[in-house]
């Protein structure tokens, strides 16, 4: 019997139509339009202006707070102009806007070699600091600054390293990817992460779906003292920080409380990627690994793609947008956002590309709730997402704080399983938003 | 026959104790209560809609009582008659206040504001809205999912199923801000009725910068202050890229709606001009 986390949890159709296909490069745009907002927390704030050039790292946005990040621009070239740009949030928001030279001028700090290096000879408190200046945020999604989750707050120790190699969205595959072409690169990663935290033992949570890489992370790692892979049951959200930790610590995260708690740091394998090239290299984090995938595209693929890059480009590589279209997802389709237009930049928390055919893509008419009480079965963290959605609608805030609104992650199993195609996280997203403002008032 | 005699005594003496218990309570725990408050809240319309500010008539009755003078104190449902006897009631003077109505400003209409995507969410601008910014190019303006219908309690605006667009019933409105407090875009706002209702206003509430606005709707405010300069009462001021009428200011000399290039400002039931055709303003009414 295979690992998973406790309570609820679907499988959708996992379709991962571009598993296998190896990552392939994207050109550079003409322009490219880095948000100044990539991060969860505060957005960053501009350090160039108009006419300034600029190299492949050098730094643009400085961290507009403790939880903020660093941004580097992706491209060589001059700054065009610091303006609003749509992006995946829907609303236009500020960007650097960057014209892209011809001839391409990296920093001369970056190591552009592609030979491995192992040793990691710097302190926890230099990797955390080199860390936090490439930039580097959460790559699963969720684009919490990383630096953050590597210094715990006082008073509290981790004992272990998890690495988020889950990948449990249905469609995307570009963690997975990642693992079976930089598998050396990831290990050196997580050794770097285990140091940086000051933990000696780390494991990997890979789902079953991806037998290739199981068996060759699990090869490799014996080269890595205090590394293992722990294949876990296919089973959405599992992905999910506290659903990792239940799945493979058998530990649950109290209400309210962060995964140190329980002993844990969770990490993506994408960041783990990102920091080897951070502290080995130099590199910060300009590109990532974006599936482009669809029921209807020619070429789902992997690609990486530089930050800023419009999606639009990475979709005419895929092989162009397909006439059925009717929804194109940022993200997965169980957490993924529909964009409003395919000219928006690739940030880093842009993990795939999901274009969906009309009929798919289309919602069901909504109807009563019937209380079959499937949400809640399904509901990963214990909620009554039924109950969530009716005092929701209905504003009863000091209600929905009281039903734990806030332990909600938003993973979308209620409205997937829901027969009655209730929309059910839209209002517990509102209710979650008001009620936060509510508990951060009082403070 | 001796029985039912015992039974009613015995009763009776329950009975009488707990009167004597009741009376002695209610004398020792009495709560005074202004008599005023119950015949003022007698005289409000018992609404309960908070136009007021106040939890419901009660609230506002005991608010009237309590305060030295009406002044501040409305009720928007009752308006001036009500006010009026509550004055004489608490035999204070009544504070004339004008009679407001709720504005929406935003004029996209389908051809206005031409949809660039469909959204086929849950039927509520408060989602939405967190979702993302809309269904067309300006982040601004009124999604049209009638948040602001839902919780009117006088069944006084309704979307008009041609434009997409709330419209405010002038007979019902009692400018008790519900709908102001229910649109996520902050689109609706209280203004002066006006002299025979007749209200001038930017219908707008696109920041963006002249062009972006310009493009997303064609009847978008693109902040020239054109209407600024024109205005003879600096009425007219212009922050972000929008301008805004100050009613208080206003004279409704309609000089502003004649120089805004994209007809973003309202006249609302003036008579036609005698040249012009007045094609922006019957479309409100």
């Amino acid at each position: 019997m295979l690992k998973t986390f406790r309570i609820g949890g679907v499988h959708p159709p996992e379709n991962k139509l571009s598993a296998g296909k190896r990552i392939e490069v994207i050109g550079l745009p003409k322009q490219v339009a880095i948000p100044l907002s990539q991060n969860l927390g505060a957005p960053s704030v501009a350090c160039v202006a108009k006419g300034d050039e600029v190299k492949v790292g050098t730094l643009i946005a400085k961290a507009g707070g403790f939880v903020s990040s660093n941004i580097h621009s992706s491209v060589a070239g001059k700054v065009a102009k610091i303006d609003e740009i749509l992006d995946a949030s829907g609303y236009r928001r500020p960007a650097v806007f960057i014209d892209v030279n011809e001839e391409e001028v990296w920093e001369e700090s970056i190591d552009r070699s592609e030979t491995l290096i192992k040793d990691c000879p710097l302190s926890s408190e230099e990797i955390i600091k080199k860390v936090a200046e490439a930039g580097i945020v959460g790559l699963g999604g969720a684009t919490f600054p990383t630096q953050v989750k590597l210094s715990p707050p006082p008073g509290s120790k981790a004992e272990m390293l998890l690495i988020n190699a889950v990948e449990c969205e249905p469609y995307l595959t570009s963690d997975h990817e990642l693992m079976m072409e930089k598998t050396e690169e990831i290990l050196v990663g997580i050794s770097i992460l285990m140091k940086a935290i000051k933990v000696d033992k780390a494991i990997i949570g890979i789902e079953n779906n991806k037998p290739d890489a199981i068996k060759l992370m699990t090869d490799r790692c014996r080269q890595y003292t205090g590394i293992s892979v722990q294949p876990l049951k296919v089973q959405y959200p599992q992905g999910g920080e506290k659903q990792l930790i239940d799945a493979v610590m058998g530990r649950q995260v109290p209400s309210g409380a962060l995964p140190i708690a329980v002993g844990a740091v969770v990490q993506n394998v994408g960041t783990a990627y990102a920091v080897y090239e951070a502290v080995q290299k130099n590199k910060p984090l300009i590109e990532r690994v974006v599936t482009v995938t669809g029921k209807s595209v020619v070429k789902p693929s992997n690609y990486l793609a530089r930050l800023g890059t419009p999606i639009s480009m990475l979709i005419d590589a895929a092989g162009g947008l397909p006439a059925d279209t009717g929804k194109v997802i940022s993200g997965g389709p169980m957490m993924g956002k529909a964009l409003t237009s395919i000219e928006v930049p690739v940030t880093k928390g842009c993990s795939g590309v999901l274009i969906m055919p009309t009929l798919e893509a289309q919602r069901q008419k909504m109807q009563n709730c019937i209380r079959c009480a499937k949400c809640v079965n399904v509901c990963p963290m214990g909620l009554e997402p039924y109950l969530l959605m009716s005092v929701g609608e209905r504003e009863i805030w000091d209600r929905s704080e009281k039903e734990r609104v806030m332990d909600c992650i938003e993973c979308g199993c209620c409205s997937f399983t829901c027969p009655s195609n209730r929309p059910l996280l839209d209002y517990i997203r509102i209710s979650k938003s008001k009620v936060g403002a509510i508990i951060r008032s009082r403070k | 026959m001796n029985l039912i005699l015992i039974a009613v005594l015995l009763l009776g003496a329950v009975g009488a104790i707990g009167a004597v218990i009741l009376f002695l309570v209610a004398q020792k725990f009495k709560v005074y209560e202004d008599p005023r408050i119950g015949q003022v809240e007698e005289v409000l319309p018992a609404a309960n809609c908070g136009g007021c500010g106040f939890p419901g008539c009660k609230g506002f009755a005991e608010a009237c009582v309590k305060a030295d003078s009406l002044e501040g104190l409305l009720c928007p449902v009752g308006g001036a008659d009500v006010m009026g006897k509550v004055a004489t009631i608490l035999g204070r003077e009544a504070v004339a206040a004008a009679p407001m109505i709720a504005v929406v400003r935003c004029n996209g209409t389908c051809e206005n504001r031409p949809r660039l995507n469909n959204y086929d969410g849950a039927t509520s601008c408060a989602v939405a809205s967190a979702l993302y910014g809309g269904e067309t190019g300006c982040s601004f303006g009124c999604h049209g999912l009638g948040d602001c219908v839902k919780v009117c309690p006088f069944d006084a605006i309704h979307i008009n199923p041609e434009t997409q667009l709330p419209e405010v019933d002038e007979d019902k409105c009692t400018a008790c801000g519900a709908c102001v407090k229910a649109c996520p875009k902050l689109i609706i706002e209280l203004r002066k009725k006006g002299p025979k209702s007749r209200r001038v206003y930017v219908s707008c509430v696109n920041k963006d910068k002249g062009a972006i606005a310009k493009k997303a709707c064609n009847v978008s405010c693109i902040g020239c202050s054109k209407c600024m300069k024109a205005c003879p009462f600096e009425a007219i001021t212009i922050s972000n890229n929008l301008a805004y009428i100050d009613y208080n200011k206003c004279k409704l000399c309609r000089k502003c709606v004649d120089v805004c290039p994209t007809h973003a400002i309202q006249e609302l039931n003036f008579p036609p001009k005698k040249k012009e055709e007045p094609v922006v303003e019957t479309k409100e009414n």
